[in-house]
This record gives structure tokens, sequence and C-alpha cells, in this order.
């Protein structure tokens, strides 16, 4: 069991929570991942580890509502429980100094971006930010980003907050007037799309870090695979981050939405029997 | 001499009515039957089915307390060798092991070995009459386990028995390994499973799951901290995936992935249980092993209209245990022999219609001896499906292969052990199972990891 020590709502439906893993977060590393399962009954979800604290034996994942598993971890309050926390997975960031590093975090993906921007922080690199989100109260980690940027850049769908307009407007005259080394982008598959394309233009090595569908998060299943130059790729152990301008996005797309409609029918069912004992 | 029984059938579920729910399908013997089958074994003074076993369970002796109606007893006569009866009892392949060699199968048909040593590990269980050996003092000695499939689990037990002090780590969030995530509950039940893991429990071994060997904890990192040796049953968890166009399509799955979300995460019980799997529709399983006919008959029982079995050899080349492959057929499954998929074709949504195939025919024989399927050119057909699922075998998972250097791994990527003892390249690094063999059997397993923990407890006195 692995005790909640707080919580904390960042955004609307985004929540920042640390919890007891120690085991986890004697081991972790920029870049990696947990799979958890909050009760007997749920499924088993990969959240990124945001960051850990070895001494106290936590770690903190932030977390978005977006279905079932993600809406039981948000509901649980400070001092329960969650059942099961595996980790770390995946492979850390390959971390090096190169220079300028422009980290491009798009919603909830900046929760993933951040530690990695961290670490690239502290080998030495300049780091230039984005954050986008659709409107102003999804910007999140606003305070955690100017700490370890050389500048931070914020974009929203609807000029709520910052610049409007996408990521890529702020990174597009990131690029022109910076020699940019790398870029690392995280987010929704529709912005690391638009991102890779941007950088393949101006032929600046992209990393993504990509977000399927998982189960186990050992390489034993394949429901997370993703074509990768043009190979099947396990995200799990392969991954998650990837070369950007290898990655099929639109195949990554389509995978994500394989369960759509039975979870709907499975929110509508629930939703049926709330009604039912209202 | 006339015998006086013939072979006592295993009263089962009638067809048409087991496909409809995920409960095991054989119901086991009752008392009656069970004594009338034991007394169809001769007790051969030189016993030729224990030659069969891989584990050598004393088959006689425990066949002779059936007669003698000491049916807990008998339990405990095969718990001597084989401490995971109740599950072997259910899905050793038999007629390939113990029963092939017992000489009454000369005559007739052989003594039905399974079916009783599942009969005699169930009244066990089911009269709670399960009593702990005892366990020998402590020595003060730490073995580390990984993985909790039944080559771990048997290390594990022996190990203790021995009064070591064993720890398994298991990745995933329940112990049992195949016994959990693969094999489905209507085969194998898993409060079996369960209580089987219980008695390894009681035995004194602790169990820590979620424990990712390679992440959370290298091999080399087990031997400096607390561990004097370490047992390496990490099976043959890898998904062997075809390789052609459109395999990545939505609703085409790896046998683990949908044996997993079936069994591990129950997703046959969903909405109860969170996690989905498609059901209903024509569903293609490509391949012809146990894994195929548990993965054909879970989705006939998750609801398909019509199940296929797409296998590039003939009938005769099928490595499903027989049992399973007349329970497939049984139930309506139908068998596509020498035909092979070469294409997925999906809609815009990226989710898959149709399977392109082509027909082959046997020619040479290949390095196990089957013949090899070859294509017939422009013989090209596609079938209509919903789902597919890829039974086609497994690789090892490389993670402590690539986690552990100076661990001898075969070019297949399995770990190379001695089979006398288990022993790897590695000095106290000791490996067996699925790991070791590639996709095998449970007792088979066990039988590795009984050898390793014989070696293990020589090599942990000796250095003593
Ligand atoms: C390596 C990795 C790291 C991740 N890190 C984080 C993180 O730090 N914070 C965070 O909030 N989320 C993260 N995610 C996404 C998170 O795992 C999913 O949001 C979660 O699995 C949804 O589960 P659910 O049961 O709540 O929703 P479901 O009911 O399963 O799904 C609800 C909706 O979300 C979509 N969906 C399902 N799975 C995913 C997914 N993996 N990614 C995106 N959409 C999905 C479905 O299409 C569906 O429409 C990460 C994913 C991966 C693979
Ligand atoms: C669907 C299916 C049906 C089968 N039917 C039969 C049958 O009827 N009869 C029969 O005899 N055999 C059958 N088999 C084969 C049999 O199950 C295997 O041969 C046997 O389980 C192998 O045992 P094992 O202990 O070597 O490995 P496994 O049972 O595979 O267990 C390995 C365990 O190690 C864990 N693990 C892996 N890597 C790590 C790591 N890095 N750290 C920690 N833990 C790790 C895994 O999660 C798993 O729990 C079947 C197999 C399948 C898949
Ligand atoms: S363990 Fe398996 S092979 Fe050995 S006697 Fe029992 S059923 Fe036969
Ligand atoms: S070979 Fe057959 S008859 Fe002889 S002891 Fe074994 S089971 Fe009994
Ligand atoms: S999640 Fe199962 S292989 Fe990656």
């Amino acid at each position: 069991m692995h005790r909640i020590i707080s919580k904390k709502k960042i955004a609307e439906d985004i929540f920042r929570i640390v919890l007891e893993a120690p085991a986890v977060a004697a081991k972790r590393k920029a870049g990696q991942f947990v799979v958890l399962r909050p009760e007997e009954t749920s499924e088993r979800i990969p959240l990124t580890i945001f960051d850990s604290d070895e001494g106290k034996g936590t770690i903190t994942i932030i977390v978005q509502v977006v279905g079932k598993t993600t809406r039981k971890i948000a509901s649980l309050g400070e001092g329960e429980s969650l059942l099961d926390v595996a980790g770390p997975l995946g492979n850390p960031t390959h971390v090096e100094r190169k220079g300028n590093i422009a980290v491009v975090g798009g919603g909830v993906g900046t929760a993933v971006a951040y530690p990695v921007a961290k670490a690239f922080k502290e080998a030495g690199n300049d780091v230039i930010g984005i954050i986008g989100a659709r409107t102003k109260d999804l910007i999140i980690l606003e305070d955690e980003m100017k700490a370890i940027t050389s500048e931070l850049f914020i974009t929203t769908d609807d000029g709520s907050y910052g610049r409007k307009g996408f990521v890529t407007d702020a990174l597009k005259d990131i690029i022109e007037k910076n020699p940019i080394a790398e870029v690392l982008a995280v987010g929704p598959v529709p912005m690391m799309k638009a991102v890779c394309n941007l950088t393949k233009q101006h032929n600046i090595e992209t990393m993504v870090s990509l977000n399927p569908i998982m189960v186990d998060g050992t390489g034993m299943c394949g429901a997370c695979r993703v074509t990768v130059a043009g190979k099947t790729r396990f995200t799990c152990v392969d991954g998650p981050e990837f070369n950007g301008h290898e990655v099929d996005f639109d195949e990554l797309t389509k995978r994500l939405k394989g369960y759509s409609d039975m979870e709907k029918h499975y929110i509508g069912h629930k939703g049926c029997n709330l009604e039912n004992k209202v | 001499m006339k015998e006086k029984h013939d072979r006592q059938k295993m009263p089962e579920q009638k067809p048409s009515e087991r496909i409809k729910n995920f409960k095991e399908v054989p119901f086991g013997y009752t008392e009656e039957l069970a004594l009338n089958e034991a007394s169809r074994c001769l007790e051969c003074k030189k016993p030729m089915c224990v030659k069969g076993c891989p584990v050598n369970v004393p088959i006689p002796d425990f066949i002779k307390l059936v007669k003698e109606g000491k049916f807990a007893e008998a339990a405990r006569k095969i718990k001597e060798a084989n401490s995971l009866p109740a599950i072997c009892g259910r899905v050793c392949p038999q007629e390939d092991q113990c029963e092939k060699l017992c000489v009454i199968g000369k005559m007739s048909k052989p003594v039905a070995i399974g079916a009783l040593e599942r009969f005699v590990a169930d009244y066990e269980r089911e009269k709670g009459d399960i009593t702990i050996p005892k366990v020998s003092g402590k020595t003060g000695r730490k073995v580390a386990v990984v993985g909790s499939g039944p080559a771990g689990l048997t290390v594990a037990g022996e190990l203790a028995k021995k009064g070591h002090e064993v720890t398994i780590f298991e990745a995933l969030h329940k112990p049992g390994g195949v016994l959990v995530y693969g094999i489905p509950e209507f085969r194998l039940p898993k409060k079996i499973v369960e209580s089987e893991i219980d008695y390894v429990k009681q035995l004194g071994v602790k169990i820590v799951t979620n424990a990712i060997i390679g992440k959370s904890a290298t091999v080399s990192e087990l031997l400096e901290g607390e561990f004097d040796a370490v047992f390496i049953g990490s099976g043959a968890g890898a998904p062997k995936f075809m390789n052609i166009p459109g395999e990545n399509c939505v609703g085409v799955f790896s046998a683990n992935e949908y044996l997993t979300r079936s069994n591990l995460m129950k997703a046959y019980r969903f909405p109860e249980y969170d996690t989905p799997i498609p059901r209903g529709g024509v569903v293609a399983v490509v391949g012809g092993g146990n894994v195929a006919m548990d993965s054909a008959r879970t989705a006939l029982r998750l609801g398909a209209e019509k199940v296929v079995i797409l296998y590039r050899r003939s009938r005769e080349e099928m490595p499903a245990r027989i049992d399973e492959i007349h329970h497939a057929e049984e139930e309506g499954i139908e068998f596509h022999f020498l035909v092979n998929p070469i294409k997925f074709i999906c809609d815009e949504h990226g989710k898959v219609q149709e399977v392109e195939c082509i027909k082959m025919k046997l020619g040479e024989p290949d390095d196990s001896g089957r013949k090899r399927p070859v294509k017939i050119d422009n013989s090209e057909f596609s079938v209509k499906i919903d789902t597919v699922v890829i039974a086609i075998g497994n690789d090892p998972n490389p993670l402590i292969q690539k986690t552990t250097p100076g661990l001898e791994v075969n070019k297949w990527g399995n770990i190379v052990s001695g089979k006398e003892s288990g022993k790897t390249s590695i000095e106290r690094v000791y490996a067996g199972g699925d790991i070791v063999t590639g996709s095998a059997t449970v007792i088979e397993a066990m039988g590795a990891g009984k050898i390793a923990a014989g070696a293990i407890h020589k090599f942990l006195m000796d250095e003593k």
C-alpha cells in the first residue's frame, strides 16, 4: 500500500500528489514512470514520476483526470492509499551537455517534460521553455519551469494568458533567434506531431515522450507498441522517449482511441447506476 | 487379466453451457471415480510412469494411498516431489509425460494419473487438511528469487523447507507468472493458484510484488546486498509478432495482452473490473499451441459470434495438448489449417477489418523435425474479422540479461544454465524455467526449479 502524503489541485482536474514509494524513490531517474493501480478492480495505468525524495521515500505524480482510473486516484484524500505502484519503468532520459535545449510542454505533458528539463539544466545546458494549453486555467507548473529555464514562453489557444496561439508559434521564434541543439516535446499527439514537423524543417534533433495505452509496462504484452523508423517498438521498454522525426504519430492517435467506445459505454453504464440510485 | 474398470472419464460442463461462463470445464473426480481409477494401477515395482514425470512424483505410492482412501496423505506424498499438485494435475501434458509411459497404456488406456493427482490435491485443500511440512532450522542464508512462476515458486518452496530465508521479487502485482496472467480461469481456477501460493508463503517465503529486477534493483545489487544467491525464473514473457503490414491496427492483440487483460486484470468481469477487452464479433487466433487454444476459448466466452484458428501447418503438427484441441472443437471453434496471415487491413480509424491469408503446404522437415510450411503462390484470400489474437510464441524478456553484465545468453536471448545445477556464467546466480528453455511446460519449469534448489542448497551449505 502506498499512502498519499499530500495532494494539491494545481488546475482544473489536475492534481499533484506525493505518495510513499520508497523503492521507486531510491532508483528513479528523470524520464521514468510508474504503473499504478489504485484498487483491486482498477486498470494499471502509467504516470510519469514528476519528482522524488529518496530521504523521505516519496515520489510526486501529476495526474489529470481523463477517465475512470485517473478519477479514482484524484478522489483519494491525504492519508488514503494506492494499492500498487510498480517502477521505476522505462529508460531514463539520456542527458548530456549539448548547449541550448528547448523544452516544450503541452497541457499535462508539462508534468512529463519538467523532470527532463530539470535534468538537462543540472547537466549544464541552457534550457528555454515553452508551455502551452487551451486556456489559462490549464497552464500548470509555471513557477517550477521558470526556476529552471533561462526564458519561459507561455501560449494559450484562446489568448487568455501569455501569447495567443500554439506552442509551435513560440518555438518558431525561438529557433529563429537561437541555435537550438535539441528540442524535447511532450503533450497531446497533435502537438508533438506539429513540433516535429517544424523542427524537421530546421534539422533540429527532437525527442518526444510517448503516451500509448499500457498494461504491464514491462515488455510483456505489446499494448504499447508504436512504429518508429518503420519498426515496431514497445514504448515501455524501448522508450518512452523516441526520436520524434521517426514516430508514426497517426498510428499512435488511432491506437490511443482503441477503447474509447468501451470506456464511454462504461462511464455511461456507471452513470445509469448512479441515476438508478438517486 | 480383464480390467475391472475402464479409464474413468472426468465429468465436465456441457459445451453449450460452458461457452457462456468462465467456470472450470471438468468437475474433477468424485471419490468413487477416484477409487475406481486408482484400482487400475498395478503399483509397478519399477514404475515407468515415474520416469516420464519431470519431477519424479512417487506415482504408485500416492495411488496406493488413494486405494486405501487416504486422500490427504496421498496429496502429501505427491508434495514430497511436487509442491503444486492441484495445478499440475490440471495443466501437465500428461499424455506426453507420466501417462505416456504407464504400462497399462500398452494394453488399454493409461491410468489417469493427472486426474488422480488433481483429485487428492483438491480433497486436501477443500477439507482444509493442509499440513505445512516441518521447516529445518534456520541457516541464516538468504536467497533472492526473480519471478513467481512455477520455477520461482518451486525454488523458493524447496529452499525455505531447508531453512533458508527466501524472498521472491515479482514484476506484476500478483504472484503466479503464467499461472495467473496466461492460463484462463476455466482451465485453472485462480483460487487454486492462490492457495498453492499461500502454501509457499506459509513455508516462510516472502513475496515482494511490483518489483522489476533490472529496474527496481539489478541482480548485481541483490548479490552485493543481503543475498547469498539469486535464482532467475523470469519466464519467456516477450510476445512475438509476425512483422506483417497492419499488425499495429486497433483490434490486433498479442495473446499475452489479450489473456492478461482477461485473466490478470479480469476484463471478463468488465464493468465490475475496469480493464476493457473487445467482445463479440469474429475473432481470429493465429497459432496452434496451448496459448492459441486458451485465447480462442477465451474469445468465445467473451461473446464472440465465431472464433477461427489460423494455423500454418496441419493438425498433426499442432503443439497444443490433445485435450485442449478436443475441448476447443467441442465448443465450436473453427480450425483452418495450412493458412498463414500476410496482411491486416483496417478502416480509417485504424480498426482491423480483414485479414489477408495465403495457403500453405508442407515441405521438408525443419530443425524441430516438423514439416516446414511453404507458401502456395497465388492462393491469397481474405477473411472479415473484428479482432485478431497473435499466439505464435514468446521470446525471453531481455531486461535482466541486459542489466546483468557477464550473464551468458544464447543466440535467442535465453540464459545459459547448467542442466544438472541451474548454474549460470555468474557465480552465485542460477536460472531455470522458460527463461532458460524457451516456452515449455509448468512441470518442466518446476523440475528446473527443484534442480537449482538442490544446487543452491549445496552451495550455501558447503560455503558455510
Ligand atoms: C509513459 C506515460 C506517462 C504518462 N504520464 C502521465 C502523467 O504524468 N500525468 C497524466 O495525467 N497522465 C500521464 N499519462 C497518461 C495516463 O496514463 C492516462 O491518462 C491514463 O492511463 C488514463 O486512464 P483512465 O482510466 O483514467 O482513462 P481511460 O478511461 O482509460 O481513458 C479515458 C480517455 O483517455 C484516453 N487515454 C487512455 N489512455 C491514455 C494514455 N495513455 N494517454 C493519453 N490518453 C489516454 C482514452 O482514449 C480515453 O478517451 C502517461 C502515459 C504514459 C504512457
Ligand atoms: C496461455 C498459456 C497456456 C499454457 N498452458 C500450459 C499448459 O496447459 N500446461 C503446461 O504445462 N504449460 C503451459 N504453458 C506453459 C507454462 O505456463 C510455462 O512453461 C511456465 O509457466 C514457465 O514457468 P516459469 O516459472 O519459467 O515462468 P513464468 O510462469 O513465465 O513466470 C515468470 C514470472 O517472472 C516475472 N518476471 C519476469 N521478469 C521479471 C523481472 N525482471 N523482475 C521480476 N519478475 C519478473 C513475470 O512477471 C512472471 O510472473 C502455458 C503458457 C501460456 C502462456
Ligand atoms: S506432476 Fe505432471 S507429469 Fe508428474 S505425475 Fe503429476 S501430472 Fe504426471
Ligand atoms: S506405470 Fe501405470 S500401472 Fe505402473 S505404477 Fe505407474 S501408473 Fe501404476
Ligand atoms: S505495456 Fe505491455 S509491453 Fe509495454
